[in-house]
């Protein structure tokens, strides 16, 4: 087991010309390398095999979606969501409608609260799926990745039930969603649960006590809380270092203190607690989806939004027949609905962290300023002064344990 | 939610700072103020370290642009407490003539690409930050696109002009 790291390195680029005997190479990892899953540039100083120094170059897919987003109104903004962490990118479509309501002061009904919640913690499965599954990947334990790719499909199969689409998914709408669920996705749902524990448990039996597993993870990566803190880091690999933040139960969204789950915390935050904390969590977002299943059937049947005309569009075969209909979408598509002039932040427990929305309104057609909390983006900071010392094949699972996501790193 | 009140916390830092602390409000709940430039680096500190609030988690550094003010560019700070489970937020305006601010990261190491996108997108120039680069635009670009005056198209684009949408 190696040390805590206490202490870090400024982050500075040290392109360094001081290396009197040329022993050090220069190796430029990334942009597109095929063991960093995503656009990201570190050019490293290497002494052998070992890191010496590092710097992250980032960027290299920034859309600038916080300008994009002072020049679209809030419901177009959704789409501009998805393309954040696009391996989960449900959450962060309901942690925007859930920041507007925020804002609007709109009261969501139970059941779409439920319903959030069971598509929420089936986007966190997805995304830790990938994460773990890739993670045993890059330590050349393939067949895990294997087991586990079919069951995501199925998650983006009830998505695909829910709101059309897999990846960038658009979910829901601005008060609920936009259409109720139907039975081939309870069906679907109910499949799920069914069918995804024991694919879990195996998978979990291929790696946990694996030896070969566990020696090449363990003590690599590993944080302190004060430092993990310290570089405000938040979600899973904050949790593994033994902080036990998670927004779900520090500011409970979407009715999340009506469950009972548990949020497992990790005690060195390297990669292996890393992986285990993320299996334990999709436990935990199995229990979430069966109770919220629970709990649906005794909400009121086909109650799929908020009662808000002025902000959820009518359905389309209303506009064309109903006059009050028509003059609410006239209303939302051009802008002309009052909105209070003040500032909103909301955050939700998105895959990788608190996935946070500033939103300053303006009384406008569309925000006068939008911040997103990526992070992505916070967590990735520490990765280059966290590798110097580290051979380079544990960076790379390092890298892939951080579950860094290049479309929300660079927004 | 927390386990602090806003009103003890506005009574906490009015004491301290008296007249340094301006336009408090509560929108929904989080406790939201305006801080003068001077004390900002000894009120972060401040609110980090003492033994009742510990603020010990900075969740985001980003700026604002209001041209029409006097003192134009905002620089707003959310902090957590992960002990009292408080959020708080914290302003600071100052002029686009002398966009300067000291840095947080001596505080919160977690600061520094925080600072670098916000000096990236406002120019917003953070004294004492080691390393202040563009981070996610290209390094020769000159100007600073999230301030209001750069606008996101191509100015003489005249077919989504507002008169053709009854605006």
């Amino acid at each position: 087991m190696s040390n805590f790291i206490t202490e870090i390195t400024p982050n500075r680029p040290v392109y360094t010309d001081n290396d009197p005997q040329g022993e050090l190479t220069t190796l430029n990892l990334g942009p597109t390398h095929p063991a960093t899953h995503g656009v990201f540039q570190n050019v490293l100083q290497m002494d052998g095999e070992r890191i010496v120094s590092g710097v992250s170059t980032i960027g290299y897919i920034h859309r600038a979606f916080e300008k994009i987003a002072e020049h679209r109104p809030f419901y177009q903004i959704t789409t501009l969501t998805d393309r954040l962490n696009y391996c989960s990118s449900p959450i962060n479509n309901m942690g925007w409608h859930m920041t507007v309501e925020k804002l609007l002061d709109i009261k969501t009904p139970k059941r779409v609260d439920y319903m959030r919640v069971i598509v929420m913690e089936l986007s966190r499965i997805a995304d830790h799926l990938i994460c773990n599954g890739i993670l045993g990947v890059d330590t050349g334990a393939f067949s895990g990745f294997l087991y586990l790719m079919e069951e995501r499909e199925h998650i983006y199969e009830i998505f695909e039930e829910v709101c059309g689409a897999r990846l960038t998914t658009n979910i829901g709408r601005i008060g609920g969603f936009e259409r109720d669920f139907n039975e081939i996705t309870f069906q679907k749902i109910k499949k799920f649960i069914k069918n995804f524990p024991p694919i879990l448990k195996e998978f979990e039996a291929l790696f946990n006590r694996n030896r070969i597993f566990i020696e090449r993870t363990s003590g690599v990566g590993a944080v302190s809380p004060e430092v993990a803190m310290s570089y405000s880091w938040s979600g899973p690999i904050l949790r593994a270092t033994g902080v036990d933040y998670d927004v779900r139960v520090n500011e409970p969204y979407a009715s999340y203190q009506d469950f009972d789950f548990e949020i497992p915390v990790g005690t060195t935050g390297d990669v292996y607690d890393r992986f285990i904390l993320r299996n334990e969590e999709m436990w935990q977002s199995l229990r979430i989806i069966e109770q919220a299943l629970e709990k649906i059937e005794k909400e009121p049947k086909g109650v799929f939004h908020a009662d808000v005309p002025e902000f959820y569009l009518p359905p389309k075969e209303q506009v064309y027949n109903n006059m009050e209909a028509l003059i609410y979408h006239f209303k939302i598509v051009m802008g002309e609905v009052e909105t209070p002039k003040t500032e909103v932040y909301h955050a939700v427990e998105g895959g990788n962290g608190e996935l946070g929305f500033y939103l300053v309104n303006d009384g406008g057609r569309t925000p006068y300023r939008l911040h997103f909390r990526r992070p992505s983006f916070i967590n990735y900071q520490m990765y280059a002064p966290m590798s110097s010392g580290m051979l380079l094949s544990d960076a790379i699972i390092n890298m892939s344990s951080l579950n860094i996501i290049a479309g929300e790193l660079d927004a | 939610m927390g386990k602090i009140s806003n009103q003890h916390l506005i009574e906490k830092l009015t004491a301290k700072y008296g007249e340094q602390i301006s336009a408090i409000s509560e929108p929904y709940g989080l406790l939201t103020f305006e801080a003068t430039r001077t004390v900002i680096s000894d009120l972060l500190a401040f609110l980090k370290n003492d033994e009742e609030l510990k603020f010990n988690f900075l969740t985001d550094i980003t700026a604002i642009h209001y041209p029409e003010k006097e003192n134009a560019l905002g620089v707003i700070y959310h902090l957590h407490s992960f002990y009292n489970n408080v959020r708080i937020r914290i302003k600071v305006f100052i002029p686009v003539s002398d966009p300067t601010i000291p840095t947080a990261t001596v505080l919160w190491d977690g600061a520094n690409w925080m600072e670098r996108e916000t000096f990236d997108f406002f120019g917003i120039q953070f004294i004492g930050h080691p390393d202040l680069r563009r981070i996610l635009n290209v390094d020769d670009m000159t100007v600073f696109p999230m301030r209001r005056e750069y606008p996101l198209e191509d100015p003489n684009r005249v077919d989504k002009k507002d008169y053709f949408f009854g605006r």
